[in-house]
């Protein structure tokens, strides 16, 4: 009971929050949502089937590029154009999943397969002159006013409860799943998966529909990056970075936890704001500066608080991990 | 064949024993201490500036600069596992990687801090000197820094054979529990394997410092090339390291011969990509 009404205090807080807050902090909050969602979605694989995959820019940035190619070159409309990104990404995941599973590419080899085929993809978009090679692709910027939920153009608003609506869907999809037939089979297979395949699970359909899935969800992610941002670069739609971007609010919030997204995506963020307005507070206005302190307190979080910080919060406010969802340990 | 396509395959061959030795370290590392270094390329950067700041101030050669580097970047790397890396060795994969992708951050914004954006390259008074042999025409600096490298990797082969410390971390690799058992030193002993393998960085990236520039992301494109080199050799296999270095060596040049010099890394990515699938161990990597 009291986890329902903490739950309905924080999404009205989100829903009420641009009452309040300028056009700054709102874009401060669209991006923590966006980390929210996608890091749910790397979740899936990762916290749920325990399959570590480190090239999840893969799946978002096929999502942005085909999507955002179809609306630029043919005008197609994003609600049209998104079921072809994730229909791509969702492919790809399949591929990766498939020659990985299928060939017994386990563990750092296939964090490392995932790497592979996310830069592989990253040097070929920067080859492809059509989609503006490593220039970048541009959408054409519309009206900031008007919504149009359709062509994914208009007010910030319309993107911040956009990416809200996507960060509480894919909340409520995950715990479904884990209380469903997939989601145990998941857990079996992370925990011990010979032990999984004994029981008579089919453990490469459980993992391929995991990647697949995370595939899609993180594709609909890279959907909304694109047109919100209106900008796409190979580097940084297909880097490293991203990935990395993508894996660290669920590892800093708590692995396979649902609220370890969402609150690891509430702690970076603003750390990261807060870091930017406290260098230049200070006068210091040097390159890197920013990211050498943001890398420092990752240090220190994986440092000290290693499982996460929301099963220790956890701990701390009393909740009963029983009825959050499984443990990590 | 061209005598062009020949000199480039040469150039391919001297490069990736270079590229060899910073895969050696990496090899070292996660066959004996099973962590995957994430922030081995950020390192070799790291080393890259060193060799430059020696040979700008101090006006130092770098190869005679590398045995220093070797031995400031094996303290830094004994006591790198010592202070943290040790405690997050029995941690899942996905921890170490947090914890050596927050280093790399914090080392490529560290050089971007200190030496800013700009491309920096050691340029050596016998920077234009080439030898001909034969038909083929060697560049002076390639030939000496492959041959430094190869003179490094060997002794490091010997070292891990003969001497005592060496048939010591073997046997941590081979064994843990035995190891434990007959009473050995393990957490020093990482802790050793681990400032050999950062001494090969030094090494490496001393001798790279003259072959191409160092700016703040160079560091994370040879963390990637560092992967593709050890996997298609075998992760743990020494030699496996060395023929790797060559194969994308000369894999480099001949996509920039046939292709495109930007896309050298999609094939060296196409060529990991098949090897992972086909033969995860590697081309010399004995399976587990």
């Amino acid at each position: 009971m009291r986890r329902r009404i903490a739950l309905l205090a924080l999404l009205s807080a989100f829903v009420l929050a641009p009452l309040a807050a300028g056009p700054y902090l709102l874009s401060v909050l669209v991006v923590v949502m966006y980390m929210a969602y996608l890091g749910q979605a790397w979740n899936i694989m990762m916290g749920f089937a325990g399959q570590l995959s480190l090239g999840h820019s893969l799946y978002g940035g096929l999502g942005a590029y085909v999507t955002a190619a179809l609306f630029v070159n043919w005008g197609v409309p994003a609600v049209l154009g998104l079921p072809a990104g994730i229909a791509v990404a969702v492919a790809a995941g399949a591929v990766v999943g498939a020659l990985g599973f299928r060939f017994g590419v386990k563990g750092v080899y296939f964090a490392l397969l995932t790497i592979a085929f996310a830069e592989f993809t990253r040097v070929l978009f920067e080859h492809i002159p059509s989609l503006g090679g490593t220039g970048g692709l541009f959408l054409p910027v519309g009206s900031r006013d008007g919504v149009d939920l359709l062509r994914l153009r208009g007010h910030p608003l319309m993107f911040y409860y956009l990416i809200l609506a996507m960060a509480v869907g894919a909340f409520l999809l995950c715990r479904r799943l884990l209380a469903c037939r997939i989601g145990y089979q998941w857990l079996a297979v992370r925990e011990d998966q010979e032990a999984a395949q004994a029981l008579g699970i089919n453990v490469f359909r459980a993992k391929l529909a995991a990647v697949m899935l995370s595939a899609g969800l993180t594709a609909a992610g890279g959907v909304f990056f694109a047109f919100y941002y209106n900008t796409l670069f190979p580097t940084q739609a297909f880097g490293m970075g991203r990935s990395i971007d993508i894996i660290l609010a669920p590892i800093v919030g708590g692995l396979g936890t649902l609220f370890g997204p969402i609150l690891g995506a509430l702690i970076l963020t603003p750390l990261g704001e807060l870091i930017t307005w406290g260098t230049e507070a200070l006068g210091f206005k040097a390159a890197g500066l920013k990211q050498l302190c943001y890398g420092l307190s990752l240090l220190a979080i994986v440092k000290f608080l290693p499982d996460g910080v929301w099963p220790w919060l956890r701990r701390r406010i009393g909740f009963d991990p029983a009825d959050d969802e499984e443990e990590g340990t | 064949m061209s005598i062009d396509l020949a000199n480039q395959i040469v150039t391919g061959i001297l490069t990736g024993l270079v590229y060899s030795l910073m895969a050696l370290g990496l090899s070292v590392i996660f066959g004996v201490v099973r962590v995957v270094n994430f922030a081995h390329g950020e390192m070799t950067a790291l080393a890259m500036y060193a060799a430059w700041a020696l040979a700008t101030w101090l006006d130092l050669d770098p190869l005679l600069g590398m045995p220093l580097i070797a031995l400031v970047m094996f303290g830094c790397g004994y006591l790198l596992q010592r202070g943290l890396i040790d405690s997050f060795i029995a941690k899942p994969e996905h921890m170490q990687f947090i914890l050596l992708v927050s280093l790399a951050i914090i080392m490529v914004n560290g050089s971007l801090l200190a030496f800013g954006p700009d491309a920096h390259g050691v340029q050596v008074s016998y920077g234009f000197d080439t030898y001909e042999m034969g038909p083929l025409l060697v560049d002076k600096v390639r030939l000496l820094a492959a041959a430094a490298s190869l003179a490094f990797s060997l002794a490091l082969m010997v070292f891990f054979r003969r001497s005592k410390t060496g048939k010591a971390i073997r046997a941590c690799a081979d064994n843990l529990v035995g190891a434990r058992v007959i009473g050995l030193d393990v957490r020093r002993l990482y802790a050793v394997t681990f400032g050999i393998g950062t001494a090969c960085v030094g090494a490496a990236g001393a001798l790279l410092s003259m072959l191409i520039d160092v700016m703040p992301p160079t560091g994370p494109e040879l963390t990637l090339l560092a992967f593709i080199i050890v996997i298609v050799g075998g992760l743990g296999s020494m030699t496996g390291a060395l023929l790797g270095g060559v194969l994308i060596g000369v894999s480099e040049v001949l996509a920039g011969y046939f292709l495109m010099p930007s896309m050298k890394s999609m094939f060296s990515f196409a060529i990991l990509i098949v090897v992972l699938v086909a033969r995860p161990q590697g081309l010399l990597g004995g399976r587990k």
